[in-house]
C-alpha cells in the first residue's frame, strides 16, 4: 500500500487516511469510500465500511451472499445513496444521487442485474441513456438519431473488445444468450467508462469459455490504464486477476488482503469469520 | 458470447436453425414487427366483409369509417405513450372532453376568441395530463389507481363546470368546427379531423422510433429498474408521457368538436375503454416496452370497421361487442406467444 505521504498539504489532510488510518496518494487513489453506512430499515447493508481504489488496479471484492458487496459498490456509484459516510474521486468529494451521476463523472458499472432493457437491441443498449445524434439540422432540430453510426460504433467496440461473435448489432438483447447478454454489458462499461469499471458477479453465469472472456476483458480494460473493481464469488479468478482483495462480511470489512499475501483457502476462512486478519 | 452469427459453429447450431418450425419464424417475425398481427387483421376483415356485403368496400363507407375512427385514434395516440411505459392512462376520454367543454364555453359563453379558446382547452388538457404524472411520479401511485380517480375528477369538473348542458354549432365560432370541415380526396369524403390524426400519428411516431426519448419510453417500460441503473432519469421520462399525452387528448378536443358539431358532457363516454382496446389490439404490451403507433393506427381502424362491417352484414349490435371483446383477449394471448421468443 501505498503510504508514502506526497509533499502537498492536502495529503496529510485527514480525508486522506485510509482504512487503516495511514495515509492515502490522492495522486494514486482514484476512488476512497470512507465510513459508508446503509440500512434498510432493520436490515444493515454497510456498517461503515471504508475502501481505497488504486489507479491501474484490479481490486477484487469478496464475501458470503449478503456481506454487502453489491450495496457497497451501489453506495459508491449512485444506485443508492449512502446514508453516512464520504465518496472521494481523485480526492475531491463527491455526492452520487443517481447513476447518471456517477456515469456523467466517467465511472461505469455492470449491476449483479445487468441493466439491459430486453426489448431493445444490441445497439440501442450500448447507447442507452447517451444516444448520439445525427449531425446537421436533421439532428439539432429534428432530434433524430444516428442509428447506423452508434450500430456501427457498438459493433467496433465489441469488435476491439474482442467480442466480434456478437455481430448483429439490431438484434434484441432478449434473443441473446446469459453470456452474450453479459458481454453487452461489459463491453458497454468498457467502452465508455473514463474514471473505473465496476462489475457485479460478472461471471456468475457464464462457461468456462465465457468467464475466460469475461476475465480477458478485465485484462484488457486495466490494460487500458482504469481500474476495476470486481465482484466474484469464484476464487480462482479472483486470485487470478485481482491485485488486492477486499474482504465483505457481514456488512463490514473483514480485510484486504493480496493474491501473494494469502492463499484462496485463507481468504475464504476470512471471509467465514472462521479466522481473523492480524491487523498491521 | 460466442455464438457466431454469420457462420453457425457447431453442429448443435446448425441443428437449432434447421429446427425452427414455420410457427416459430412467425413468431420471431411478428417480434421483429408487432404490428403486423393488426395489419393482417384489418386486411383479411376487410376482405371478408367485402364478401358478405359489397357495400363495405364503397368509397363512402370507409370514408365514414375514418371520420369514425379519427378521435379515437388520436386518444390513442396518448394511450399508446402511457401504455409503452407499463401504464395506463382511464383518463383520457375524460381530460379531452373537459378540454372540449372548456373551448367550446370560453368561446360561446366568456367571449373569448376562438382560437384562444382551444390554446387554453389544450393547455388545460396539458396540464390534466401534467397532474396524473405528478400523481405516477411523486406519489409512486400505480397508474391504473391514479386514472381511475381523475377520471372520476376530471368528469365531474366537467358537469360542474357546463352545468350538464351541451354547446351547440350554431353559437361557435367557425375554427372551433374547422376540423369537420370536409373535402374530396379522389372518390373518398376526407375531415380535416381525419388528415390532422394521420398527421399527430406520424408526428409521435418519429418521436418514439428516431428520438432518444422514444428509446427511453421503451426502456422504461422494458424495464425501470435497468433503465435507471442505465442513467436514464425515469420520473422525468414518465412525468413527460403523461404530460404529452394529455396534450395529445386537449388536441383531440377540438378535432372531437368538429366531428360532433357540439360540445356535450356525453360525448364519447366509452372513449376511455375504446383507446385501450385500440392500443391492445394494435399490438402494443400492457406490459410496457413493446409496440408503436402504427399499431395503434390499425388496432382503431379493426375497432370501427369490425363496427362497420358487422352492422352491414346484419350481425346483432351484442355480438359485435363480443367480437371485439375476442379480438381483446386473442391480441394480448397473441402479445403473451410473442414475449417469449427465443433466439
Ligand atoms: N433494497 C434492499 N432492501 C432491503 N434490504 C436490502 C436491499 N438491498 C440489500 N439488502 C440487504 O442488505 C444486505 C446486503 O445485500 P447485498 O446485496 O449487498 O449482498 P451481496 O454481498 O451483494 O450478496 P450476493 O453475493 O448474494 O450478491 C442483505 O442482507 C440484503 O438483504
Ligand atoms: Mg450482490
Amino acid at each position: 500500500m501505498t503510504t508514502s505521504p506526497t509533499p502537498t498539504a492536502t495529503a496529510t489532510d485527514e480525508k486522506y487516511r485510509g482504512p487503516a488510518g495511514e495515509l492515502v496518494d490522492p495522486s494514486t487513489t482514484v476512488l476512497s469510500a470512507r465510513d459508508l453506512v446503509k440500512t434498510f430499515g432493520r436490515v444493515i447493508g454497510l456498517d461503515g465500511v471504508s475502501f481505497d481504489l488504486k489507479a491501474g488496479e484490479v481490486l477484487a471484492i469478496i464475501g458470503d451472499n449478503g456481506a454487502g458487496k453489491s450495496t457497497l459498490i451501489k453506495a459508491v456509484t449512485g444506485a443508492i445513496v449512502p446514508d453516512a459516510g464520504q465518496v472521494f474521486l481523485d480526492g475531491r468529494e463527491v455526492h452520487f444521487r443517481s447513476p447518471q451521476d456517477a456515469r456523467q463523472a466517467g465511472i461505469e458499472t455492470v449491476y449483479q442485474t445487468l441493466a439491459v432493457a430486453p426489448a431493445l437491441d444490441i445497439a440501442a443498449n450500448m447507447f442507452l441513456g447517451r444516444e448520439r445524434r445525427r449531425k446537421g439540422p436533421l439532428g439539432s432540430i429534428f432530434r433524430m438519431l444516428d442509428k447506423s453510426g452508434m450500430k456501427t460504433d457498438a459493433g467496433k467496440s465489441m469488435a476491439n473488445l474482442g467480442i466480434a461473435t456478437i455481430q448483429n448489432m439490431s438484434q434484441a438483447v432478449e434473443t441473446l444468450s446469459g453470456g452474450q447478454r453479459q458481454a453487452v454489458a461489459v463491453a458497454r462499461a468498457a467502452t465508455f467508462a473514463t474514471k473505473f469499471v465496476v462489475l457485479d458477479e460478472p461471471t456468475a453465469a457464464l462457461g468456462v469459455k465465457e468467464t475466460g472472456q469475461v476475465l480477458n476483458l478485465i485484462q484488457q480494460i486495466k490494460a487500458k490504464g482504469l481500474p476495476v473493481i470486481l465482484i466474484s464469488h469464484n476464487m480462482p479468478n479472483v486470485f487470478e486477476v485481482a491485485d488486492r482483495i477486499h474482504i465483505a462480511r457481514l456488512g463490514g470489512c473483514a480485510g484486504v488482503i493480496t493474491p501473494q499475501s494469502h492463499t484462496p483457502t485463507e481468504a475464504v476462512a476470512i471471509m467465514t469469520g472462521a479466522t481473523t486478519l492480524e491487523k498491521g | 458470447m460466442s455464438v457466431d452469427t454469420q457462420a453457425p459453429a457447431t453442429a448443435a447450431e446448425q441443428f437449432a436453425r434447421r429446427r425452427q418450425s414455420p410457427l416459430q419464424r412467425i413468431q420471431h417475425l411478428l417480434h421483429a414487427h408487432p404490428s403486423l398481427s393488426p395489419l393482417m387483421v384489418l386486411i383479411i376483415s376487410c376482405i371478408v366483409f367485402t364478401i358478405i356485403n359489397p357495400r363495405f368496400a364503397q368509397p363512402g363507407t370507409i370514408s365514414i369509417i375514418l371520420q369514425q375512427t379519427a378521435v379515437i385514434a388520436a386518444l390513442a395516440i396518448g394511450q399508446t405513450l402511457v401504455i409503452l411505459t407499463a401504464g395506463i392512462d382511464l383518463s383520457a376520454g375524460a381530460i379531452s372532453i373537459l378540454s372540449m367543454l372548456l373551448m367550446a364555453n370560453l368561446a360561446v359563453n366568456n367571449g373569448v376568441p376562438g382560437f384562444l379558446a382551444i390554446l387554453i382547452g389544450i393547455a388545460f388538457g396539458t396540464a390534466c395530463g401534467f397532474c396524473n404524472g405528478l400523481l405516477v411520479t411523486r406519489l409512486g401511485l400505480p397508474p391504473f389507481i391514479v386514472t381511475l380517480g381523475t377520471l372520476s375528477i376530471f368528469t365531474a369538473i366537467g358537469l360542474l363546470y357546463s352545468g350538464g348542458a351541451s354547446v351547440g354549432k350554431a353559437k361557435m365560432p367557425d375554427i372551433l368546427n374547422v376540423m369537420g370541415t370536409r373535402f374530396p380526396i379522389g372518390p373518398f369524403n376526407i375531415t380535416l379531423g381525419v388528415l390532422v390524426v394521420i398527421a399527430l400519428a406520424a408526428v409521435v411516431g418519429f418521436a418514439l422510433s428516431q428520438t432518444a426519448w422514444g428509446r427511453h419510453v421503451y426502456a422504461v417500460g422494458d424495464d425501470i429498474e435497468a433503465a435507471r441503473l442505465a442513467g436514464i432519469q425515469v420520473n422525468r421520462v414518465l412525468l413527460s408521457v403523461y404530460t404529452v399525452a394529455g396534450l395529445i387528448y386537449g388536441f383531440t378536443a377540438w378535432v372531437l368538436i368538429g366531428r360532433a358539431g357540439t360540445a356535450s358532457p356525453n360525448a364519447i363516454v366509452g372513449a376511455n375503454l375504446e383507446t385501450i382496446t385500440a392500443v391492445v389490439i394494435g399490438g402494443t404490451s400492457l406490459f410496457g416496452g413493446r409496440g408503436g403507433i402504427l399499431g395503434t393506427m390499425l388496432g382503431a381502424l379493426i375497432v370501427y370497421a369490425f363496427n362497420t362491417g358487422l352492422a352491414l352484414a346484419g350481425v346483432d349490435d351484442q355480438l359485435r361487442i363480443l367480437t371485439i371483446g375476442v379480438l381483446i383477449i386473442v391480441a394480448v394471448s397473441i402479445d403473451q406467444w410473442i414475449r417469449k421468443v427465443k433466439a
